[in-house]
């Protein structure tokens, strides 16, 4: 059931291993490289099972498109090496799942999925999302956050139920056939996730980044350019769709911000830590935040700039604390428009 | 009657005693399952004079006598048994003396939780209490003086081992005050005299009337954090416990288990509070609990949960508002729970009782934990709410706390601030010379026996 489309041959013909090699918390050589993919690939235990922190970033640097990371947590999940303790994992497994408690709503485009975030419900407003339904819930929750805790298991039970749910729910019926994402791991699941997995997708899917950079076209005469320094934290999940990364100087461009050179963005992000604190890989955390934090500051950033809402509470108060004002994407453009406010009040 | 309630108006002032019958109704319950017993007069001091002038004209009558402060103990201790006065403390709500150098405060006996917070936020920022979980209205010393525990009780033990003096009339009318304040103008320790306030704490008020008191406070720090460790095996709890204590880092240790909401059923959830002056020493005090649980973090069997902003607001909160929602679960406003002060390492032998006590019973549960000291006991609560429209969902909740009052006292618990069916368990297995004892001491104090009567009595 949902098999993951995974090459064998075309990964023993890689030459560079960039999946290991490049990874930023492993430290593994070519031939310890080799050594590790020959055993995860004869499904044996591996020092990458045990020390992958699920950053997801070995899914960009595979120049094949061979979906690495997905035979990792695949291979985690089969010989039972538990990234997260076992009882947290459980508890998110109930915590997290569909309540069944969906009903048919009218919806018209542009549809903005929220993914499970209700807390965002009030971002989508304004001249930004004029005329835009909010969908939001645990009946529609793209379930991709399973690949941090081993669990591809419950992806394979859940996607393909949730991505029908959003299309009979509240789409099919009314007659739209696209959403737009809010949350790159939506997104990611859509248009990355579900093809590696061969689950079906009945509706297009659009970047939150796409939308806005069109919106802001369309809204260019209400622009005031913010003048700000900015640092783009970039999540784990936007390393499954880094197509979609230029959209973010785009924005920036539209709404007179600069996204500050620094160490730790683009291919080189870094994690905001908060999965590695589910992980209890606290130590890592602390040593991620503050290069990260120190980075952005010693690039001259004023403002820190997410676009996933776990990235926000993971770093936002700290971020804070150093000095940088944490912001959502979307909100950075509503203040471009006049209308921003600070999440949280 | 009449006299009665006239000598009283002239005591406390006419609008100050009632004999109506809705106080009377009022006064005769608490929420929890105790059967409602009337007083025949509610009276409202102001002061010590005025209660000792109640005290005297009731041992003069042979009329009981029960005091109340904020009427929360549940377990229906303050219901007038054999009628009498109910002498409701609340008016007796001054804050005498915050002395910040020593650290402690001086209340009048009806002083509230609420107020000393809010008092203590305004005026001395820089300290706090021990605040117990629950509603503010409950007071300072009714608190105090049934072992109550609270937000500080991980690092400073019972609310009773914070007393440093009180101020008490005894049931024939004399006013004492015992620890430093006896032989000196400052509250500032119990020691190094006979320790008297014993004969107060833990008698439910059948020895006297406590009017006024000191207790310690402490620094309230400006950085507050709270971690959750997760676990699924209660068996692991008692060593957990045993680990976070000996890092001696926590203000607060307290364990939670609830069937609701649904991700909670079937984990044991540990919460460790701390509190520093510096965001370094907050990280510091984390990595020190952390550490103490590494070996369960590194063998996968439990973990701390990452909390997101607004429920790590609310567990930081002093009192858990959790606690007070759960209460009304099953609205009708009916809530009990059995407390019971145990060794820590009873702690799985007393989750499973709880369990299959609210199974059989067929009542919802809540249980929990509060580590008392470094570890060196703790109050487990089992707590059952019920509608109290509800004369059959009463009884269930009233079966489970009995059976779970049997269920402790056979594991070697005794029952906390105890209803009089759960005395006459204890006393039935109580040292005899303990309550003889105990009566010698009561008959020694209140010879004609006014002091909430019906309660600590050998049964009929």
């Amino acid at each position: 059931m949902y098999p993951l489309k995974y090459d064998e041959e075309t990964c023993l013909k890689c030459e560079t291993i960039d999946c290991l090699t490049r990874c930023q918390y492993l430290s593994l050589d070519l031939d310890r490289a080799k050594e590790e993919r020959h055993k995860i690939l004869r499904g044996e235990d591996s020092q990458v099972l045990r020390d992958c922190v699920t950053c997801y970033a070995c899914e960009e640097y595979c120049p094949q498109g061979n979906h690495p990371f997905y035979l990792i947590v695949d291979r985690q999940e089969q010989l039972g090496v538990r990234p997260v303790p076992v009882p947290l994992t459980k508890q998110q497994v109930v915590m997290m799942a569909p309540r069944g408690k969906i009903v048919p709503e009218k919806v018209h485009a542009p549809v903005v999925n929220l993914c499970y975030f209700p807390m965002l419900k009030d971002t989508v407003r304004g001249k930004l999302f004029e005329g835009a339904s909010a969908v939001v819930g645990s009946d529609i929750f793209c379930n991709i956050m399973w690949l941090h805790f081993a669990k591809t298991s419950v992806i394979r039970e859940r996607v393909p139920r949730m991505i029908q749910n959003l299309w009979d729910y509240y789409l099919k019926e009314s007659g739209v056939d696209e959403v737009v994402c809010y949350h790159d791991e939506c997104f990611a699941t859509y248009t990355q996730l579900a093809p590696a997995f061969g689950i079906d997708v009945p509706f297009k899917s659009i970047h939150l980044f796409e939308y806005l950079t069109k919106r802001l076209d369309t809204l260019k005469d209400h622009i005031r350019p913010l003048g700000m320094k900015v640092a783009y934290q970039r999540p784990c999940s936007n390393r499954l769709i880094p197509e979609t990364q230029p959209w973010v100087d785009e924005i920036f461009q539209r709404i007179g911000v600069e996204r500050v050179e620094r160490e730790y963005d683009r291919e080189n992000a870094l994690c905001c830590g908060g999965v590695f604190r589910i992980q209890q890989r606290e130590e890592l955390a602390d040593d991620v935040l503050t290069r990260n934090l120190g980075d952005m500051k010693a690039a001259g950033a004023n403002v820190c700039v997410f676009n996933c809402p776990f990235c926000f509470f993971a770093m936002g108060e700290a971020a804070a604390q150093a000095g940088l004002m944490p912001l959502m994407m979307s909100e950075l453009c509503h203040f471009a428009l006049g209308e921003g406010k600070v999440m949280g009040g | 009657m009449g006299n009665i309630t006239r000598e009283l108006s002239d005591i406390v002032g006419a609008q100050y005693v009632s004999n109506e019958p809705e106080e009377q109704f009022i006064y005769s319950r608490d929420m929890g399952t105790m059967e409602p017993r009337q007083p025949d007069f509610v009276v409202m001091p102001a002061s010590t004079e005025e209660v000792r002038k109640v005290v005297l004209l009731a041992n003069r009558e042979g009329i009981p006598i029960v005091p109340l402060g904020g009427g929360l103990v549940l377990s229906g201790l303050s219901r007038p048994l054999k009628g009498g006065i109910v002498l409701d403390m609340k008016r007796m709500n001054r804050i005498l003396e915050v002395n910040e150098m020593r650290r402690y405060a001086v209340v009048e006996a009806g002083v509230s939780q609420g107020v000393l917070q809010a008092y203590l936020k305004r005026h001395h920022p820089k300290l706090k209490h021990s605040v117990p979980d629950a509603p503010p209205i409950a007071t300072i010393a009714g608190n105090v003086l049934i072992f109550g525990s609270g937000h500080l009780s991980h690092a400073a033990g019972f609310h009773s081992d914070m007393i440093n003096g009180m101020e008490a009339v005894l049931p024939t009318g004399e006013i004492v005050r015992v620890g430093s304040c006896a032989a000196s103008p400052h509250w500032f320790s119990r020691a190094p005299l006979p320790d008297l306030s014993g004969l107060f704490v833990g008698w439910a008020g059948t020895t006297g009337i406590v009017t006024k008191l000191a207790i310690t406070l402490f620094p309230d720090r400006p950085f507050n954090d709270v971690g959750v460790f997760v676990t699924e095996d209660e068996e692991l709890i008692p060593d957990i416990l045993n680990r976070v204590t000996r890092a001696n880092v926590a203000e607060d240790v307290t364990a939670w288990m609830t069937p609701k909401p649904e991700w909670a059923r079937g984990f044991q959830h540990v919460n460790v509070a701390f509190s520093a002056d510096t965001r370094e020493e907050l990280k510091w005090r984390w990595q020190l609990i952390r550490l103490s649980l590494k070996n369960y973090m590194d063998e996968k069997v439990g973990g701390f949960m990452m909390l997101p902003p607004p429920m790590k607001k609310a567990l930081i909160e002093a009192p858990a508002v959790t606690l007070t929602r759960f209460a009304d679960v099953r609205k009708g406003g009916g809530f009990e729970y059995v407390g019971t002060i145990m060794p820590i390492d009873l702690f799985p032998e007393a989750y499973r009782a709880g369990l299959e006590i609210a199974e059989r019973c067929g009542t919802t549960y809540s249980t929990g934990a509060r580590v008392i000291g470094l570890g060196h006991c703790m109050m487990f609560y089992f707590a059952y709410p019920f509608n109290r429209a509800d004369p059959s969902d009463v009884q269930r909740a009233q079966g489970a706390l009995e059976e779970t009052n049997r269920v402790v006292l056979d594991m070697g618990g005794i029952p906390w601030k105890a209803e009089v069916p759960a005395q006459q368990e204890i006393i039935q297995r109580m040292d005899p010379n303990t309550f003889a004892l105990m009566n010698r001491i009561r008959e020694a104090l209140d010879p004609r026996g006014i002091m909430n009567p019906g309660n600590w009595e050998p049964a009929a």
